[in-house]
């Protein structure tokens, strides 16, 4: 590793502060961010430690009946949390039980691996990501592979997750990292189903729009029959070809809402 | 039953105290005062020429002791290897320089170029940033065929050619093999690949230099197997360092399966260094690292013929394999493909006509070497592989196929030259039938397609030679080593016993199942026992632990040394009693007068041995000290039956081990407990081979699978619960213990199961799949279903 | 450098670190803890893992500056001060759930957050727990068995070999 000087704000306000220095870069649960330090891939000049934040801690149910989770709450915290049983479900299947201990959804959601499981949720359920400037609609928040709406040194304080009347998360691993080769998130609203899928694309986490329409007239897996993705922008590698994931995301989508059902 | 703590008994394992109070003594837990750190700056290329490297920025880096390159070892050996093959055509193998450092070229994507000492681990690294390199890149030899296709790239420029070397065995036999092919009444022919692994002990390799310029002592602190055979080849190979002013010490090491075998350059760097710099110099591995210096193992490709008579008889074995080395030839690569693999080929069965070809071929990646069961798993998953596709093709009962042909005679000659002393394959298969309930195998597959999951049942046979003996023999085959083993057993005056082992514990429990052997022939308890093992200044001399070769061989040679102890100890005895020596019996410890009511305790004899008041001198020297050297007479042959049961998941090609099992004969047994265990840790490797292993270069020699990111350990939640069973015991004739080896059978006997399941519930689910190449990965599962 | 302070194994412990330094450094080098083990360098082998303030992390995955003012329990805490092994650690070698040794501390400390957390677990809920410690000797046959014994539950039949 580099060095770098570190610092742990007791405030939000601090944090911002401390995030304009030059190379300043913010540390959530680390679960990716050291190793990637480890490597030398990255050179900040500070790390401003999120941790210590109490304003972006805790897990409540919002006036909307919204899931509201500080940024800086642990995938354990999460997964232990009660009011959206199919995000919790998902948090306690992200890493391994000492990387839910540490991870947190800002983290998660600020990185924007493609192959991580929050940006589904976040994107199924339609979340909100508020930060210490603003409000970002996940259909805005994600702009592709480790890309988003963030600016420089926007520190996510809050996700939002609208609650569904029923979802689920079905995960099909990367049998070697454990993320998901195809992870789909389903949610059905009263006025509406959204599909997010994670793993699959070149493009990062997306919206299976096809597969919404269809589950919106009729939420059952026979829906799906016949429905495929291209397999053109599925990502290729060592793990399944573009192929492979486009078949796999019709079969984990069918999963994922035969689970919720 | 057996006594506490004696010859069969599953005593526990007395280190694990150690282990899991978190007070073990690894490689890396060793700090010495005023000790500096070294990085190795190493290509990320595959193949390149060096045209220049610039060190002088970084050399005025803060905390920067030296930088090295190749040039700095220029006057020293290369890293050798330890056994020269000779070809069909009687030729001896290319054998390339293997510089310390990178000199002239790169050839592989890790390969070191140069190394910075520094006050601190980051220091350099960071200096190491600051080295200029001018590498002109070259085309990389990755694909083996393409290696050896006329004018390709060559790896090393003044070799002829990337071949390391074509061998045949047996030659004279190749004419009578290929007839009996001709005029068999079937053939089955499968061409397939044994997957390139990486052994990943969890503790990454580490390396301490020392040098004490008072007396020109050199000491190295290393993660090996084998420290005496570091020792040999630093010393005499490398650095030109006699063995009275170089000491090995291997501590706690974690793991091995191998790749802790062979002698690499950040040892001989670190020995090299730490006089040059005279100061402690310290390697520690990354996992990253090992991924591009640690030997891989495998990487074959082969294409088997079996010919079968009119009455499914196996009449002919004909094999041709490719198999990669590397860039450069490691300790024992040469050997892997060759007497470790060949000799094998005919497997459990009575197939009388067996040749075998391996063209070993030199490519721009990571060295290849031996692996856990190093050659035969690649035997038996091709014979075991074909035997179950020529059962499939000829619509025969794959267990009935195998038993027909199964040798049952013993001795048994093969036509690949080695001599089985003992087995009964038809009872380990007896043994397998039961306790993997084959019967109930139709009842769970029909449970299995109620839930929409196809189920194969896989089984296979396996044999393998362990303790590689005797060193006149493999002298003549190539080897430039003896394979014997030593052990020193040391009576203190209380009678309290160290026993010097030249075998390395590193896993294995040889500080609990050692002493066992030596309590049950003196009829002490085994806590007065205490093993020494992994110092070449403790112990008289050793060649390690690897090959299954621990008990067979230093074992041996610990009974050897227990024994004149014994002899020297009643000859104190009869004289203490007045006796004649022929008189005297050892039991429970004590020594008394046939056929008398006189005795004396150990005790009072190895008291006498030190303080010979009342001895023979004038017959017999004071103390009480033997050593033994122990060369084999032959190989030990472990066998056994194995199988697999898995679910394969149609919608996404999931592969799930559902049940295993092995039967295995590995003669006696000293500590069941310790076998069993071996044994599970060798099936999760098989079937981590054969599911989820794979070690991956692209075209251009950038290794792809370079973390456990991309090469999938397996886990606790991909595997099962195993059904292991070693009661089947046919006792090796040829050692003092009757035992044969159980370190490598999991891992060489499990694979070819694995697969020959997939390919049974494939089929079984109406998929007229053949073949499908390790590992099956849910992806390579999905695509085969496709096609 | 700043200054950190914590409690380890019950003791107080304190020392100067850089913003880069690794927990499992600062145990390792500054307060010779080596039973903590680096096994990987991707946060994946779990041969570090170590409880922080009662919860089990990779602390080669946690910077010490992050520890400041935690309690911190290590392998080297878990038997009593007269070395008698804790019921995790006895179960361990009652069932021969080691070979090497290295991955041992990781795993003993996750079966301890395990056990805290899930006292009486399913074998499936054992094997999922362990995701993230890797063992490359065993198997996982006897890692799982001893955890199940230590949990004061019937071993499986199959499991009894």
């Amino acid at each position: 590793m580099y060095n770098f000087e570190f610092e742990k704000p007791g405030t939000l306000a601090d944090a911002v502060a401390a995030m304009s220095a030059d190379e300043a870069q913010a540390l959530g649960g680390g679960q990716t961010l050291i190793p990637t330090l480890k490597q030398r891939l990255a050179s900040p000049s500070v790390l401003v430690s999120l941790s210590g934040i109490g304003e972006m801690q805790g897990i409540c149910m919002g006036d909307q009946g919204e899931m509201c989770i500080g940024g800086s709450s642990t995938h354990a915290s999460v997964a232990a949390a009660s009011g959206y049983r199919a995000l919790s479900a998902l948090a306690g299947q992200i890493g391994d039980p000492a990387v839910r201990a540490r991870g947190t959804i800002g983290g998660s959601l600020a990185n924007n691996d493609p192959s991580a499981c929050y940006p589904a949720a976040a994107l199924a359920s339609g979340a909100t990501i508020k930060t210490n400037a603003r409000e970002i609609a996940a259909d805005d928040y994600f702009e592709g592979m480790f890309a988003t709406a963030l600016d420089e040194g926007e520190i996510i304080t809050e996700v939002r997750f609208p609650v569904p009347e029923i979802a689920h998360y079905e995960k099909f691993v990367q049998p070697a990292s454990r993320f998901a080769l195809v992870g789909v998130f389903v949610a059905k609203f009263k006025d509406g189903v959204r599909v997010a899928v994670t793993g699959a694309s070149e493009e990062g986490v997306f919206r299976w729009s096809e597969a919404e329409a269809a589950l919106s007239a009729n939420f059952a897996a026979e829906a799906l029959d016949g429905l495929t993705v291209d397999a053109e922008g599925m990502i290729g590698d060592l793990h399944g070809s573009k192929e492979y994931r486009a078949h796999l995301v019709n079969v984990i989508t069918k999963r994922a809402v035969k689970a919720a059902a | 039953m057996p006594k506490d703590g004696g010859i069969g008994a599953s005593s526990k394992r007395r280190e694990d105290i150690r282990f899991l109070t978190g007070t073990g003594k690894y490689t890396d837990d060793i700090n010495i005062r005023g000790q500096a750190y070294v990085h190795f700056l190493r290509s990320d290329v595959a193949h390149a020429k060096i045209n220049g490297i610039d060190t002088s920025a970084a050399a005025a880096m803060p905390g920067v002791v030296q930088i090295f390159t190749g040039a700095d070892f220029e006057a020293v050996g290369g890293i050798p290897c330890g056994w020269e093959i000779t070809d069909r055509h009687g030729k001896a193998m290319q054998e390339p320089k293997h510089p310390v450092l990178a000199h002239g070229k790169v050839r592989h994507v890790g390969d070191p170029i140069a190394a910075v000492v520094a006050e601190s681990l980051e220091q350099a690294r960071d200096a190491a940033e600051a080295i200029e390199l001018d590498l002109e890149e070259l085309p990389a030899v990755v694909n083996m065929k393409a290696a050896l296709v006329e004018g390709a790239t060559k790896v090393h420029d003044d070799l002829d050619n990337n071949l390391c070397y074509d061998w045949g065995f047996v030659e004279e036999n190749k004419g009578a093999v290929d007839a009996a092919i001709k005029g068999a009444a079937h053939v089955t022919t499968l061409e397939l690949v044994n997957n390139r692994l990486v052994a990943n002990p969890m503790e990454p390799r580490v390396a301490v230099g020392e040098y004490d310029r008072a007396d020109g002592q050199h000491t190295l602190h290393t993660t090996s197997q084998n420290p005496h055979v570091i020792r040999l080849l630093m010393g005499a190979f490398v650095l030109g360092i006699p063995e009275h002013k170089l000491r090995v010490v291997a501590p706690d090491v974690g793991g091995g399966f191998g790749t802790k075998i062979f002698h690499y350059a950040e040892e001989a760097f670190c020995t090299f260094a730490a006089k040059a710099v005279n100061r402690p110099v310290k390697w520690t591995s990354s996992r990253s690292e090992a991924f591009m210096s640690d030997a891989h193992g495998r990487d074959h490709v082969t294409k088997i013929e079996l010919a079968l008579d009119k009455d499914n008889n196996f009449v002919a074995v004909r094999t041709e394999t490719l198999a990669n080395m590397g860039a450069y030839l490691s300790t024992f690569a040469s050997s892997v493909p060759t007497w470790l693999h060949g000799t094998l080929m005919a497997g459990n069965y009575k197939t009388p006509n067996v040749y075998v070809n391996v063209k070993a071929v030199f490519t721009n990646t990571v060295p290849v070497d031996a692996y856990r069961g190093a050659g035969r798993p690649e035997a038996t998953y091709q014979l075991e592989r074909v035997i179950d596709m020529a059962a499939r093709e000829l619509g025969v009962d794959p267990i009935a196929l195998r038993r027909q042909n199964y040798i049952t005679e013993f001795p048994y000659a093969t036509p690949v030259a080695v001599e089985y002393d003992t087995g009964d394959y038809n009872a380990t298969m007896d043994k397998l039938e039961e306790i993997a309930d084959i019967k109930g195998f139709a009842a769970r597959r029909k449970e299995s397609e109620a839930r929409g999951m196809m189920r194969g049942l896989g089984i296979n046979n396996y044999i393998e030679a362990c303790g590689i003996a005797p060193s006149n023999l493999v002298g003549q085959l190539g080897a430039r080593a003896g394979l014997y083993d030593a052990a020193t057993v040391r009576v203190n005056a209380t009678g309290s016993i160290s026993v010097m082992v030249g075998a390395h514990s590193h896993g294995q429990g040889h500080e609990t199942a050692f002493p066992q052997v030596v309590a049950e022939m003196l009829g002490i308890d085994e806590s007065m026992i205490d093993i020494v093992h992994g110092d070449t200044s403790k112990i008289p001399f050793g060649m390690g632990t690897y090959g299954s070769r621990s008990l067979a061989v230093c074992g041996s040679a610990m009974v050897r040394a227990t024994e004149k102890i014994i002899n020297k100890a009643k000859k104190i005895a009869a004289h203490l009693m007045e006796a004649s020596e022929a008189d005297i019996e050892l039991k429970d410890g004590n020594f008394s007068v046939a056929g008398t009511d006189k005795s004396v305790a150990w005790g009072d004899v190895t008291l006498a041995a030190y303080v010979p008041h009342n001895y023979p001198l004038e017959d017999i020297e004071p103390g009480l000290e033997e050593t033994a050297f122990y060369d084999p007479a032959n190989f030990t042959y472990p066998a056994g039956a194995y199988a697999c049961e898995v679910e394969v998941d149609p919608d996404t090609g999931k592969v799930t081990i559902a049940r295993f099992a092995a039967a295995d004969d590995f003669g006696n047994v000293i500590n069941p407990m310790i076998v069993s265990g071996q044994v599970h840790g060798g099936i999760a490797q098989g079937i981590g081979q054969a599911l989820l292993e794979s070690c991956v270069y692209d075209e251009d020699g950038q290794l792809l699978s370079a973390s456990y990111m991309d090469y999938t350990m397996p886990r606790a939640d991909d595997l099962p619960f195993y059904s292991v069973d070693h009661s089947c015991q046919t006792p090796c004739t040829h050692n003092p213990l009757g035992v044969k080896g159980c370190g490598e059978a999991g891992a060489i006997g499990s694979p070819p199961s694995v697969i020959n399941a997939v390919i049974d519930a494939l089929n079984s689910g109406g998929h007229d799949v053949k073949h499908i190449d390790m590992p099956a990965t849910p992806a390579k599962v999905w695509a085969a279903m496709q096609s | 450098m700043s200054k950190i302070t914590m409690t380890v194994n019950g003791k107080a412990a304190s020392g100067d670190v850089e913003g880069r330094t690794l927990l499992s450094s600062f145990l390792r080098e500054d307060l010779f803890l080596t039973g903590t083990h680096i096994g990987c360098d991707t946060s994946q082998c779990g041969a570090c893992v170590v409880h922080v303030n009662g919860v089990a992390v990779k602390s080669c995955t946690m910077l010490a500056a992050e520890a400041d003012g935690a309690e911190i329990s290590t392998i080297e805490g878990q038997a009593a001060p007269d070395g008698t092994l804790n019921t995790i650690q006895q179960a361990f070698q009652d069932h021969h759930g080691l070979q090497c040794g290295f991955c041992t501390p990781g795993m003993v400390m996750s079966a301890a957050a395990l056990l805290k957390e899930n006292p009486k677990p399913t074998e499936a809920e054992v094997r999922h727990y362990l995701e993230g410690n890797i063992c490359r000797c065993t198997g996982y046959h006897n890692i799982v068995k001893a955890i199940l014994a230590a949990s004061g539950q019937e071993i499986p039949a199959i499991a009894a070999e």
